[in-house]
C-alpha cells in the first residue's frame, strides 16, 4: 500500500497523520473527564501505529511510472473491504436491537447496551459505515473508468477513505459512551462534525481535479449523481450540525437552532439525507455498474436528464413532511406534501430507465443473480418511492406517522434498494477490481440473493401490518368518547410483528456473511491468468477518440 | 458526429457518446412522464389555491378553503369534550358512594380507567394492577395508605416519597446498613417475620430464632407496623402478616428489606392527570378491587 505513494506523499502522510495524533493529545488532555478524552485516546491509538506503518515502508522504491498509464483502484478496494466489515457488525446491531424490541431483557442490564444507544450505531454502521464507504469506493471506481483519467493523486484518496472511516469509528463509539446531539442520522457531536467536514472537502476536490482532467468529452450520468451526492451532503451536514460546544474539553454542544427551527432544520436535513446520500449517490452506482453488468445501453439519456434534475430539485422541499400536524405552520407542510407527490414521477422515471436497461438482457437477469440484485433494488427503489409519496399526503400520515410503518417504510428503500443495489454493485466490482474471473462461487452469490430478499419482504411485510394495526389502534375510541386502548395495549398488539421483524433481519444478515466470506475467498483465490475488457485497469478503446488515458497529477 | 449508431434491440439511435463501453440511447422521453408530471403539478397548483401555501415575506396564501390546522384542532377538540361532557360532568359531580351503583358511569370507569391507567401507571405496577416486585399489588392485601376512595384518591394526587409538598412520606429504616440492629437481630426477626404469614416456622428448625425475633420486633418495629404486625396507614406500613408482599416473603428479600430499607417512591399525579381522570382511576382501581376473585 504505501508502496503505491511517492516520497512526497509518504512524507505527506507522516506529517498529516503526526498532526491528527497531536489534536488527539489536546483532546484527550482537554477532556480528561469527559467522552471527549476517550475520543483523543482513540485517535492516538489509531494514528500512532499507521505512522509507524508508514514509517516502515518509507524506504521501499518508489512507484514506477507506468502507474500513471493505470487507473488507482488500491482505495476502492479497501473501501469495498471496510464496506463489507461494516455490513456485517451494522447488520449485526440492527438484529440485537430487533431483539430488544421482542425480548428488553437482551440489554444485559448495561447502559452502553441500551435500546437508545446501540439503536443508532446500527444506524450509522449501516447507513455511513457500508454505505458511505460503498459509495466511495464505487465513485472513485466509477469517476476514473468514465472520465479516462487517473486520480490526480494518490494520498488523498485515502486521506478520504481512513478519514471517513475514523468519522464512522468515533460516531460508533460515541454512542456507546452516551455522546449524541440527538439528531436523527445527525447524532456525532461537533469534532466529529467538523472532522467530517475536513474530509468530505477534500473528497469533493478529488472529484472536480478529475474530472477536470477527463479524457471523454461528455461527463457520464453517474458521475452527475455522485457529485450531487458529495456536493449536497456537505451543504446539509454543514448547516445542521451548526452548533456550540459547552466548552473545548466537552462532547456535548448546543444546536444554533430551536424550537421548530430546529426541526424543520433537521428534517430538512434528515430527508436530504435520504435524497442525496441513499438515492442519488446510489442512482451513480446503478448507472454504471447495472447497464455494465447488462452489456446495455441506458434506455434514455433523455429520461436520465429529466430524472436527475426532477430529483435534485423537488428533493429539497419535501423535508417538512416529516413534521405533519405539528407546530410547524401548516403552509410549510402544505409544500412539502405537495412536492413530495411532484417528486413521484422522476423517481419513477429513474426506476424505469433502470428496468428498461435491462430489456434485451433479461435473460441475464433470470440466470445472474449479480444482476438480478440490481433489478430486484430498481422494483425496490420504485416501490418506496411511490410508498414515500402516499405516506407524505396528510391525511394518509395521520394513520402512518410515529408508528412502524415508518420503519417499514425505510427498510424498503434501506434494504430492498440501498443494500441490493450495492451488493450487486460488489458482486460486479469485485472480480473486476481483484482481477479474477469471476467470484469465488456464484451459488453463494444466488443464496445471498435469496435470503436478502426474503429477509427484506419478510421485514417490509411484518412492518405494515404492525404499524397499521398500531396505527389504528391509537386512534380507535370508545363508545364513551376516550382512547379505547392503551399505549401498552398495541405494543402487546406488536410483538408477535416484532419477532417476524427481527426474524427477516436475521435472514438478511445472514446474507451479508455469506456475502463477505465470497469476497474474502474472491479474493484471497489466485488472479485469473488473463483478464479481458473491462476488468483491466487500463482503459478500453473507446470508440472514437483516443484509448489513452489521462495520468495523475 | 459519427455516423449514427442504433440499438439493434429497440431500434433507436445512440447518443453517441461511449464511457468505458456503456451508450445512452436517445429514446424519447415516454408520454406516461410527462403526463404524469402535469398531473401532479395540477393538483399541487389546485392544492396550493385550497389550503395555506406559499410564503409571503411576513404571511403566507391562507387558501381559498380557509382552513388551519391550529383551529381544527382547537374545534376538534372542544367536539370531543362536549361528546365527554355527558358522563364528566355527572363524574366530578357525584359522590364516591353513589358512582359505583350507577352502572353507565361504571362503564365509563372501567373502559376509561383502563386506559388511563395503562398509560400512567401500568409500568409500575403492572398491566391487571397486580404490581411486581418494588411495587404494590393494588387488587389484593391491606392498603399501605387506606382504602378509602378519598385516602386512595390522595395518594394518587401527592405521591409516596414524591416531589410534591403533601407527599406522604414512607420510610423503612435500613436497620443493617445504618447499623441499628445487629445482624443475629436481623435474622431472628426477619424469621420472626416470616412466621406471622406463615405459622409453620415458629414450629420449625427455626423456632429458635422466631422466638427471639419477637423480642426484637417488639422494640424496634411495632411503632409503624403495630403491636401484631398489622401495619399502620399512618405510616404506609406495610401489614407483614398478610401472604402479599411489595418486596417479597423469601427470607432473604425480607434480610435485604431490613438491612438497606425501603423507600417506595410512588409520583405525584396533581400537575399531570385532571381532577376528572384521578377520580376515573381511584374508582378504577377500588373496582378492579372489588370484582378480583
Ligand atoms: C414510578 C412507579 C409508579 C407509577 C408510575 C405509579 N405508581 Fe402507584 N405506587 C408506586 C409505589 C412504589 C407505591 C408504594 C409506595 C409506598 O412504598 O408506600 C405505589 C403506591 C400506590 C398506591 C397506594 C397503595 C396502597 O396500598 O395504599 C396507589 C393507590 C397507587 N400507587 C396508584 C397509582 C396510580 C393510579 C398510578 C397511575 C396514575 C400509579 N400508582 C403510578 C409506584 C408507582
Ligand atoms: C419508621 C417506621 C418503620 C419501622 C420502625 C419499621 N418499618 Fe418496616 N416498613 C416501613 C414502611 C413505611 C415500609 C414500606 C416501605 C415502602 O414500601 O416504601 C416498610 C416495609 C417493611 C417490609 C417490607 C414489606 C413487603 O411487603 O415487602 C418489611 C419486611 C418490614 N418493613 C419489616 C420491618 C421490621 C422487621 C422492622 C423492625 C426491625 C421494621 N420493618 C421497622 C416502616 C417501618
Amino acid at each position: 500500500m504505501i508502496s503505491t505513494l511517492t516520497k512526497g506523499e509518504r512524507e505527506l502522510a507522516i506529517v498529516i497523520l503526526g498532526i491528527l495524533a497531536c489534536v488527539g493529545l489536546a483532546m484527550a488532555a482537554a477532556g480528561r473527564a469527559d467522552p471527549l478524552g476517550a475520543h483523543g485516546w482513540l485517535i492516538i491509538a489509531l494514528c500512532v501505529p499507521m505512522i509507524f506503518f508508514v514509517i516502515a515502508g518509507y524506504y521501499t522504491p518508489q512507484p514506477a511510472e507506468e502507474r500513471l498509464s493505470q487507473y488507482y483502484d488500491d482505495p476502492s478496494k479497501a473501501g469495498i473491504i471496510a464496506a463489507m466489515v461494516w455490513v456485517v457488525f451494522g447488520l449485526f446491531v440492527g438484529d440485537w436491537v430487533a431483539w430488544q424490541l421482542v425480548y428488553p431483557d437482551l440489554t444485559f442490564d448495561a447502559a452502553w447496551s441500551s435500546f437508545g444507544r446501540i439503536r443508532p450505531v446500527h444506524t450509522t454502521s449501516v447507513i455511513f459505515g457500508f454505505g458511505g464507504n460503498a459509495l466511495i469506493a464505487t465513485s472513485l471506481h466509477v469517476l476514473q473508468r468514465t472520465s479516462r483519467a487517473r486520480l490526480p493523486d494518490q494520498l488523498s484518496p485515502w486521506f478520504v477513505l481512513v478519514g471517513y472511516n475514523l468519522f464512522c469509528l468515533i460516531a460508533v463509539t460515541g454512542y456507546l459512551m452516551g455522546v449524541t446531539q440527538s439528531k436523527e442520522y445527525a447524532e456525532p457531536e461537533w469534532y466529529a462534525d467538523i472532522w467530517l467536514v475536513i474530509v468530505w472537502v477534500v473528497y469533493f476536490l478529488i472529484y472536480l481535479r478529475t474530472l477536470a482532467r477527463r479524457k471523454e468529452p461528455h461527463i457520464y450520468v453517474a458521475n452527475w449523481y455522485y457529485m450531487a451526492f458529495i456536493l449536497v451532503v456537505a451543504v446539509l451536514h454543514i448547516v445542521n450540525n451548526i452548533a456550540v460546544p459547552v466548552s473545548f474539553g466537552h462532547a456535548k454542544s448546543y444546536s444554533l437552532f430551536s424550537g421548530v427551527q430546529d426541526a424543520m432544520t433537521q428534517w430538512w436535513y434528515g430527508h436530504n439525507a435520504v435524497a442525496f446520500f441513499l438515492t442519488s449517490g446510489f442512482l451513480g452506482m446503478m448507472y454504471y455498474y447495472l447497464p455494465m453488468r447488462a452489456g446495455r445501453p441506458i434506455f434514455s439519456y433523455r429520461m436520465s436528464i429529466i430524472s436527475f434534475w426532477g430529483i435534485t430539485f423537488m428533493y429539497m422541499w419535501v423535508g417538512s413532511h416529516h413534521l405533519h400536524y405539528t407546530a410547524l405552520p401548516q403552509w410549510v407542510q402544505t409544500l412539502g406534501m405537495t412536492f413530495s407527490l411532484m417528486l413521484l414521477v422522476p423517481s419513477w422515471a429513474s426506476a424505469g430507465n433502470a428496468l428498461l436497461t435491462l430489456n434485451g438482457a433479461w435473460h441475464k437477469v433470470r440466470d445472474d443473480a449479480t444482476l438480478r440484485f440490481m433489478m430486484v433494488a430498481a422494483v425496490f427503489y420504485g416501490l418506496t418511492t411511490f410508498e414515500g409519496s402516499f405516506m407524505a399526503i396528510r391525511p394518509v400520515n395521520a394513520l402512518s406517522h410515529y408508528t412502524d410503518w415508518t420503519i417499514g417504510h425505510v427498510h424498503a428503500g434501506a434494504l430492498g434498494w440501498v443494500a441490493l443495489i450495492t451488493f450487486g454493485s460488489i458482486y460486479a466490482v469485485v472480480p473486476w477490481l481483484w482481477k479474477r474471473e469471476a467470484m469465488y462461487s456464484g451459488r453463494l452469490v444466488e443464496l445471498h440473493f435469496w435470503l436478502a430478499l426474503s429477509g427484506t419482504i419478510i421485514y417490509v411485510f411484518a412492518m405494515w401490518n404492525s404499524g397499521i394495526i398500531q396505527g389504528l389502534m391509537w386512534r380507535t375510541y370508545n363508545e364513551s368518547g376516550t382512547l379505547a386502548y392503551s399505549f401498552l395495549d398495541s405494543l402487546v398488539a406488536m410483538h408477535p410483528y416484532y419477532i417476524a421483524r427481527a426474524t427477516g433481519g436475521l435472514l438478511f444478515f445472514l446474507g451479508a456473511v455469506v456475502g463477505f466470506y465470497n469476497i474474502w475467498m474472491t479474493i484471497r483465490t489466485a488472479p485469473a491468468a488473463q483478464v479481458s475488457d473491462v476488468r483491466t485497469d487500463i482503459p478500453v478503446p473507446a470508440s472514437a477518440g483516443t484509448p489513452a488515458l489521462q495520468p495523475g497529477e | 458526429m459519427a455516423i449514427e449508431e442504433r440499438d439493434p434491440h429497440t431500434g433507436h439511435a445512440t447518443t453517441g457518446h461511449e464511457w468505458n463501453g456503456i451508450k445512452e440511447l436517445n429514446t424519447p422521453v415516454p408520454r406516461p412522464v410527462y403526463f404524469f408530471l402535469a398531473t401532479t403539478f395540477l393538483f399541487s397548483l389546485f392544492y396550493w389555491v385550497l389550503m395555506p401555501a406559499w410564503p409571503t415575506g411576513v404571511s403566507y396564501t391562507k387558501g381559498l378553503l380557509g382552513i388551519d390546522q391550529r383551529t381544527t384542532v382547537a374545534e376538534n377538540l372542544r367536539q370531543a369534550a362536549m361528546e365527554r361532557a355527558v358522563w364528566a360532568t355527572k363524574i366530578e359531580a357525584s359522590d364516591y358512594s353513589v358512582i359505583p351503583a350507577d352502572a353507565s358511569l361504571m362503564q365509563v370507569v372501567r373502559q376509561t380507567g383502563r386506559t388511563l391507567f395503562g398509560d400512567n401507571c401500568a409500568a409500575c405496577h403492572g398491566a391487571n394492577a397486580k404490581g411486581g416486585p418494588g411495587f404494590p399489588n393494588l387488587t389484593a392485601g391491606s392498603w399501605l395508605w387506606g382504602g378509602s376512595p378519598e385516602a386512595v384518591a390522595e395518594t394518587i394526587r401527592v405521591g409516596v416519597n414524591s416531589t410534591h409538598g403533601d407527599a406522604r412520606v414512607a420510610q423503612m429504616p435500613a436497620f443493617g446498613k445504618d447499623q441499628m440492629l445487629p445482624r443475629s437481630d436481623i435474622e431472628n426477626v426477619a424469621a420472626f417475620v416470616q412466621s406471622l404469614s406463615n405459622p409453620s416456622i415458629a414450629t420449625g428448625p427455626d423456632a429458635g430464632k422466631v422466638a427471639a425475633g419477637r423480642q426484637v420486633f417488639a422494640t424496634n418495629c411495632t411503632a409503624c407496623h403495630g403491636e401484631a404486625g398489622k401495619g399502620n396507614i399512618e405510616m404506609g406500613a406495610p401489614d407483614l402478616t398478610d401472604t402479599v408482599w411489595i418486596y417479597g416473603g423469601d427470607r432473604q428479600s425480607i434480610m435485604t428489606t431490613l438491612y438497606g430499607g425501603r423507600q417506595g417512591h410512588m409520583p405525584t399525579w396533581e400537575a399531570r392527570l385532571s381532577p376528572l381522570d384521578r377520580k376515573i382511576l381511584t374508582l378504577y382501581i377500588l373496582d378492579l378491587r372489588r370484582r378480583a376473585p
